[in-house]
């Protein structure tokens, strides 16, 4: 059975704390956590799962539209190369072409793996599976559960992983990942930068939610699937889970992050009342043909048509109404075009924030977000059920009468752990990482629904990884007794202090600073203000006194997600500094163009160097002939 | 603290909150009071208290957007997730009591113990699908989803076991899976993929039998799913069609077990009446704890 409690008499720590030993330790049990935690039992290991939530709890939960995937169901003519094309052109072409490529062509089975789990998508009329259309696909590609595919998701792989022999660990947290120094020998795989041999993955150093007693894994692999870092911004989508754990785990154990510059601002955010703002509306409203409009009812988006889409966006209200109809009804034309509403994320969310800033937008502050008019009432409650129900109880509006208000909120991370497009290992050897917390496969912007298909494909794929290195190993690595020591010191430090800030106040100062100077639109001088101020958040929050016991703290529990938050956020504003152009998600007031000499051919990578952050440009790997060959394809 | 975006200009009014703090040693009341604001929730409240009162306070909770189903307590003695309850919903200037879910073991201040709910997921055993049609694909109409869809909805929240008088009251947790898991298997029962017939397992190890048809989960249920009606009754007919049907028992004789029928039957008329069987009688009146009617 998994997870023998040691009863080594060692030095090394397990004989001072709760220790449980795995093949694969899996960190997160979001959907990629979840894919990769049964992917690696599925090889007959022995498989620890860590959940810092109850299981199934995690922020997939949250997602809503749909999952893409080049079924082909809805538009015969989708397949996974008109895919991998939208995706790059969503990234603006900084994506890893590989992961890119990968995510396109395994998709589909992905999805059709979740029906043999139990799934139940929305049906076509022939009984397949359904698919929607959204922002920046080509074709109607999302398959989906209402407006609740990611709840569908998640309990989908939990009630399938549970019966897999998996060990789940649910209310506990890792604070730190314990390695232990590179050999120069042994069979280890290379890492993202092509480094031989440095730093292998030895475990984990965590600690207990409800007793707050620490608790030690060992391991011969590690996956990271801790999602994204919404909770460093002010108006934001995530659950009090998204701080960045991963990104900061995977950096403090020498790992690398990138593309960090490229927060996706949500475009339909909730703006009213006070208590939700920032709570995501799904792009699956204009998927079912909302549209957006200001306080004067005039349609937005035809003002906001990005060139690169402007052969494939209908410039009329007619045309764009037409597309709908047609593309829903499996019967398109070549001579009619997408509806701008459904332009790719960046654009329709700088659309909206130009709007507000013109003084045209909506009284709390957005632009309407209107389906009323455009649907019927009992097709709204089918379709988006989850949305009618939301602005019922918490924003006193019904959709199926009257406009939402909405606004950018941020949502998504596309940068995050830099990893091997092939295998989703880390510079740390036996590190992988997976889903949000990982790089590389939406380039500088998202296309909706493609991240729950990212959380089952890299999920897979590094639990697969992540196996195979473990099999690969006859003993688990030998852990380091001052690593475990130092983890536990810095846990404790709270508790020390005689006086000090409160946590809850700094991570407010911090949300308020990224969303101020690291923000929607940026500039050299703002992003710098940035800096400065989470220079002098980290100097505080080192000095953050906590009182009461260990057993179910907050506040303890908040101090140390403070430590992940400020990582991620300086990386976002160095790499925002270093990116001197505007490139999708990330906007620059001093720099509106984008740069298609130098800034189009690197990626931004940062790493820990002693006490400081080095950041530094990388070249994107080049893409191969044929795969050249099919981005031009049209 | 930055202040809530909408409170400037307003006049902020306070609310009155009683929130218990204490372990599964014991515990009393605290008072507190918190400034209020439009669409202001409890849950607001709560991280109200924690980041200027009490950080030590203890609350579960990850979306606030009434998704993940973490955030259950009992405000004013009512099942409740604290995310999708409006301040506003209360009267002015009386104080609103926040309590953990009383069914299962306090941990901490709001936050109790629900582990039972997952060793009671895993017993079920898992969804086990026919092969796929010759090309690939598995059709199935969306009409013949749509009330499994209505139970895929749960949010795992648990307010059903909390307020099931099976599980609050009665504590039957070791031969009740409660509403939560009837409707999983009510779920598994009526997909139209799934092959696996656990009508015996859904009387003797999960216990529907002690369903009384009270309602009490249906009524608490946040996403609004008809528990009850649309889910257990038609699992109770299921099962009483096949262990007291003559015709089949005899077949069951002769035959040995009976492949499994994926036609489920419609909540009826019959089932309906049952409601007045009585609330809060937890065996069926038959003492064993069996199928009552």
């Amino acid at each position: 059975m998994p997870s023998a409690q040691s009863q080594s008499t060692s030095s090394d720590g397990s004989a001072r704390y709760e220790t449980h030993e795995h093949d694969v330790i899996i960190i997160g049990a979001g959907g990629a956590g979840l894919r990769a935690a049964i992917e690696a039992s599925a090889l007959g290991l022995d498989v620890g799962l860590i959940c810092k939530s109850l299981l199934g709890k995690a922020h997939t939960v949250m997602a809503e539209g749909g999952v893409a995937a080049a079924l082909g169901n809805v538009e015969p003519k989708d397949n996974w190369k008109v895919h991998f094309r939208d995706t790059m052109k969503g990234g603006r072409y900084l994506n890893q072409w590989r992961m890119a490529q990968l995510h396109a062509m395994e998709a589909p089975d992905r999805v059709n793996e979740l029906e043999e789990w139990g799934a139940l998508f929305d049906r076509t009329a022939d009984g397949r599976i359904l698919q929607r259309n959204f922002g920046g696909h080509k074709y109607p590609r999302l398959a989906h559960v209402g407006d609740r595919t990611g709840l569908e998701m998640i309990r989908t792989l939990q009630q399938h992983g549970i019966h897999t022999g998996m060990k789940v660990y649910m209310e506990c947290t890792v604070t730190r990942l314990l390695t232990t120094p590179g050999s120069g020998g042994g069979s280890g795989a290379p890492g993202a930068s092509g480094q031989e041999e440095g730093d292998a993955v030895a475990g984990a150093f965590g600690y207990w939610r409800e007793s707050g007693r620490f608790v030690l894994f060992r391991a011969k692999a590690v996956v990271l699937a801790t999602g994204g870092i919404g909770r460093a911004f002010q108006i934001n989508s995530n659950s009090w889970e998204c701080t960045g754990d991963g990104q900061a785990l995977a950096y403090l154990a020498g790992a690398e992050l990138m593309d960090m510059e490229f927060m996706q601002f949500h475009p339909t955010g909730m703006v009213w009342p006070p208590s939700v703002r920032g709570t995501l509306i799904t792009e699956g409203v204009r998927g079912e043909g909302g549209t957006l409009r200001n306080k004067d009812q005039k349609r937005i988006m035809f003002d906001y048509i990005h060139p690169l889409y402007a052969n494939e966006t209908a410039p009329t209200e007619e045309e764009a109404d037409r597309w709908l109809a047609l593309s829903t009804s499996g019967k398109m034309d070549k001579n009619v075009r997408r509806t701008p509403d459904l332009l790719p994320r960046d654009i329709v969310a700088r659309a909206i924030h130009a709007e507000v800033k013109a003084g045209r937008g909506s009284p709390h502050g957005g632009v309407f977000l209107d389906i009323a008019t455009r649907r019927t009432a009992a097709d709204i409650k089918r379709k988006l059920p989850a949305m009618y129900h939301q602005f019922k109880e918490l924003g006193d509006v019904d959709i199926t009468k009257e406009p939402m208000e909405v606004g950018p909120t941020a949502h998504y991370t596309m940068g995050g752990i830099r990893v091997d497009p092939e295998t989703q290992q880390t510079r740390v050897r036996g590190l992988f990482a997976a889903g949000e917390c990982a790089a590389g496969m939406h380039g500088a912007n998202r296309l909706g629904g493609n991240s729950l298909s990212d959380l089952l494909v890299f999920g897979r794929i590094a639990g697969l990884h992540a196996g195979r290195h473990a099999k690969e190993r006859s003993g688990l690595p030998s852990l380091d007794l001052g690593q475990i020591e130092d983890a536990a010191r810095e846990a404790l430090a709270p508790f020390e202090r005689s006086s000090g800030p409160n946590p809850f106040a700094l991570h407010e100062e911090l949300k308020d600073a990224m969303q101020t100077y690291v923000g929607i639109i940026r500039t050299e001088e703002d992003l710098s203000e940035g800096l400065r101020r989470l220079e002098a958040l980290r100097e505080r929050a080192g000095t953050i006194r906590i009182d009461g016991n260990r057993h179910y703290n907050a506040g303890w529990h908040e101090t140390i997600d403070m430590r992940n938050l400020l990582i991620v956020s300086e990386a976002m504003a160095r790499a925002a500094v270093l990116r001197k152009e505007s490139r999708g998600a990330h906007a620059r007031d001093d720099f509106p163009d984008t740069d298609k000499e130098h800034f189009a051919k690197v990626n931004i990578v940062s790493r820990k160097h002693g006490d400081t952050m080095e950041v530094r440009e990388v070249p994107l790997p080049p893409i191969p002939g044929e795969i050249k060959q099919v981005l031009e394809e049209e | 603290m930055a202040a809530h975006p909408g409170s400037n200009g307003s006049k902020a009014k306070a609310a009155k909150l009683r929130v218990f703090r204490g372990t599964a040693a014991g515990g009393d009341f605290q008072n507190y009071e918190v400034e209020t604001y439009p669409g202001m929730v409890v849950l607001d409240a709560i991280h109200d208290i924690q980041a200027k009162q009490s950080p030590d306070l203890a609350v579960r909770w990850n979306c606030k957007a009434g998704r993940c189903g973490s955030c259950s307590a009992e405000v004013n003695g009512k099942p409740r997730l604290m995310c999708m309850t409006r301040m506003s919903a209360y009267p002015e200037g009386e104080p609103i009591t926040v309590t953990p879910m009383r069914a299962f073991p306090i941990i901490k201040d709001l936050v109790t113990d629900v582990s039972w709910n997952f060793e009671m997921a895993k017993k079920i055993p898992p969804f086990k699908p026919r092969p796929r049609d010759a090309d690939g694909n598995w059709r199935m109409q969306q009409i013949d989803i749509d009330r499994i869809q209505e139970f895929r909805k749960c949010i795992e929240c648990f307010l059903c076991q909390n307020v099931c008088h099976v599980v609050r009251d009665h504590q039957k947790k070791e031969v009740f899976s409660g509403p939560r898991f009837l409707i999983h298997l009510a779920t598994l029962d009526m997909h139209p993929l799934d092959t696996l017939d656990r009508r015996e397992m859904v009387k003797r190890d999960f216990g529907v039998g002690f369903c009384n048809i009270t309602k009490c989960c249906t009524e608490v249920c946040p996403e609004h799913i008809t528990i009850t009606d649309n889910g257990i009754i038609p699992l109770k007919e299921r099962i009483a069609d096949d262990h007291y049907d003559p015709v089949r028992w005899l077949l069951r004789k002769v035959a040995g077990k009976p492949r499994a029928h994926k036609v489920p039957a419609q909540p009826t008329e019959a089932g309906k009446t049952a409601d007045i069987s009585g609330r809060h009688r937890v065996d069926g009146g038959n003492g064993k704890g069996e199928l009552e009617r």
